[in-house]
């Protein structure tokens, strides 16, 4: 039973979410938002994997959600529909639900792979250095992206609602919140198996003493570059998502501000917490559509509720802590491996 | 063949030669000192010899070995594992993950086989759990298993490091000055722990100290250095009566 609660709990969760969004309880506009839900939370596990567990700054991850973003999206496009840019589709459009998570796949080592080009320099220095070459690296990725006028340059990239609409021909139910749903789960799961294996603990010793790793045994260069591919492919994950639920991706979505969010969104919930970062995400989230209607002065709101809670809770909302960390009696009812 | 030979050792910073010609050998299940007054490059020679400097000159073999190019985990997979002048346990993670870390070069898994939990990796982290138990068991520390190490008892954290040092199954341990910051009363227990290590264990120890009973008690063999060089070695017999030794480092009192 304590080995079944959670793949049971998730399963009803999931059919909750298809089943309102089937039957059209919820309207596309709430679909949306829990669509996001899931997108800002593999967002921020994943970022958290290298600002929190490995306690280094990385400031450009949305420059691999852009890459996952891109390659994903031209790969579904061009594989599954008949566009202006690729012409026939390259396989029956019917394959578009089965071919969907490989898709996201490619655009997942897509960006872990520019993560491994970005990691391989950056990783000589340390600290403040590496956020600023990961900011550098975001704005080269989003100014490559706009010089490629094949792909829509400035203008950006459509089409992915075609995708959505070949998978629907297969079968006639949410794909999206199906597929976001998975891949968040999937998320959780390979960073949590990540972080409790040794292998993992090993990036907790290097944020915690590089030296002292290094000297007891740990291949502090390589596992760095390990981590910040996960993150980055992760994160490619994510960016595919989101593309495939806006159905329109353009360069100046993955800018700085992008990356921002990524931040608030992981200091938030507190650093090296994957519990934290889930819930700073659904709270991040909810916060930003809450405070739609104050339109511009929202990004004054949530700035200074960043500042007030730095004031307070310095350490996020559960700062390296895990919800079973605070709730021990959690433990006796499930087994979360 | 020595465990451990240094060879013409020499370390510039910048102009500055914190060790000079150094020339030094360590045999098998040896318990040796390297002593000398404040800033004579005794944990430089460490620091040198657990891969984290590259000697400006000079040579170091280990089992025959040349230690030169390889990085400080490298050298650590190769069986020298060290303490620190400064405890640096990993200050948040608890004295078993602490233990279960310093094996990580002997893991035995690739990252395919953690994330989908292969037979292989789950009886390979169980095997490293088990050894890491043992470990705490024979120092009897593992009811601090799940304590971080800063809520233990200073001593207690040495003791910790020590096992963390032992805990990839080193054949060379390198203390850098273990009683440093102790209380006298630890300071006896350290010697007894130190001792029972080496008859324990079948590896050799080479110890910095600035405490003469610790290192008189303790070596077998003792090389002073003074401003980067080898002054003297020999018995700690000889030692304490070497007059070059006495004049460079513990001055005109008797011992």
């Amino acid at each position: 039973m304590k080995r079944l609660s959670v793949p049971i709990l998730l399963v009803i969760l999931l059919s909750i979410l298809m089943g309102l969004s089937y039957f059209e309880v919820i309207d596309l506009y709430i679909q949306t938002i829990i669509l996001f839900m899931g997108i800002n939370i593999i967002t921020s596990t994943s970022l958290n994997l290298v600002n929190g567990n490995m306690g280094e700054f990385s400031c450009g991850h949305a420059g691999f959600i852009a890459v996952g973003a891109y390659v994903s999206s031209i790969l579904s496009v061009a594989l599954f529909t008949k566009s202006k840019v690729f012409g026939a589709p390259l396989l029956p459009p019917e394959l578009a639900a089965y071919g969907f998570p490989f898709v996201l796949i490619v655009g997942g080592i897509a960006s872990a792979l520019t993560g491994l080009l970005i990691a391989i320099p950056s990783f000589r220095t340390r600290d403040d250095y590496l956020a600023i070459i990961t900011i550098a690296a975001n704005y080269i990725i989003i100014t490559a992206i706009i010089n490629i006028d094949k792909i829509g340059g400035a203008r950006g990239f459509m089409g992915m609602k075609r995708v959505i609409f070949a998978m629907e021909k297969c079968a006639e139910i949410p794909w999206m919140i199906l597929w976001v749903f998975l891949f968040t789960v999937l998320t959780v799961i390979i960073i949590r198996r990540y972080m409790t294996s040794t292998y993992g603990k090993g990036v907790e010793a290097i944020r915690q003493d590089e030296i002292s790793a290094e000297i007891m045994g740990v291949n502090t260069n390589r596992i760095k570059l390990v981590t910040f591919m996960i993150s980055s492919g992760l994160a490619g994950i994510a960016g595919g998502l989101y593309a495939h639920t806006v159905g329109y991706v353009n360069p100046k979505s993955f800018d700085l501000l992008k990356s921002t969010e990524a931040l608030v969104m992981v200091y938030l919930g507190g650093m090296g917490s994957i519990t934290g970062s889930i819930l700073s995400a659904v709270i991040f989230t909810l916060m930003l559509e809450l405070l739609r209607p104050l339109q511009i002065i929202k990004w004054v709101a949530i700035p200074l509720l960043l500042i007030i809670i730095m004031q307070f809770r310095p350490e996020g909302i559960m700062g390296h802590r895990e919800l079973s960390d605070i709730f021990p009696k959690l433990k006796k009812f499930y087994k979360f491996k | 063949m020595s465990l451990l030979e240094v060879d013409n050792l020499t370390q510039l910073f910048s102009g500055l030669c914190a060790v000079s010609e150094l020339k030094l050998a360590l045999e098998e299940r040896e318990l040796v000192g390297l002593i000398g007054p404040n800033g004579a490059g005794k944990t430089t020679v460490f620091n040198i010899v657990s891969g984290f400097y590259q000697p400006t000159h000079g040579e170091i073999r280990f089992q025959g070995r040349n230690l030169a190019g390889l990085k400080p985990h490298q050298v650590s997979a190769l069986g020298i594992t060290r303490t620190f002048q400064n405890i640096r346990l990993w200050k948040e993670m608890s004295v078993l993950d602490n233990i279960l870390v310093a094996q990580h070069y002997h893991l035995g898994y690739g990252l395919g086989g953690l994330f989908f939990r292969t037979p292989r990796y789950l009886k390979r982290e169980k095997d490293i759990r088990i050894r890491a138990f043992e470990l705490l068991e024979i120092f009897k520390i593992d009811q601090f298993a799940d304590e971080k190490p800063t809520n233990l008892p200073y001593g207690m954290q040495r003791k910790v490091e020590i096992v963390r040092a032992l805990s990839s199954g080193p054949k060379l341990l390198l203390l850098d000055e273990p009683a440093a910051g102790l209380q006298a009363t630890d300071v006896s227990e350290l010697i007894t722990l130190i001792q029972w290590v080496f008859d324990q264990f079948d590896l050799s120890i080479w110890m910095i100290e600035h405490q003469m009973k610790v290192v008189m008690s303790l070596c077998s063999q003792i090389s002073v250095i003074d401003f980067g060089k080898l002054i003297a070695s020999g018995t700690p017999e000889e030692i304490q009566n070497n007059p070059e030794v006495i004049k460079a480092y513990l001055g005109d009192d008797q011992l």
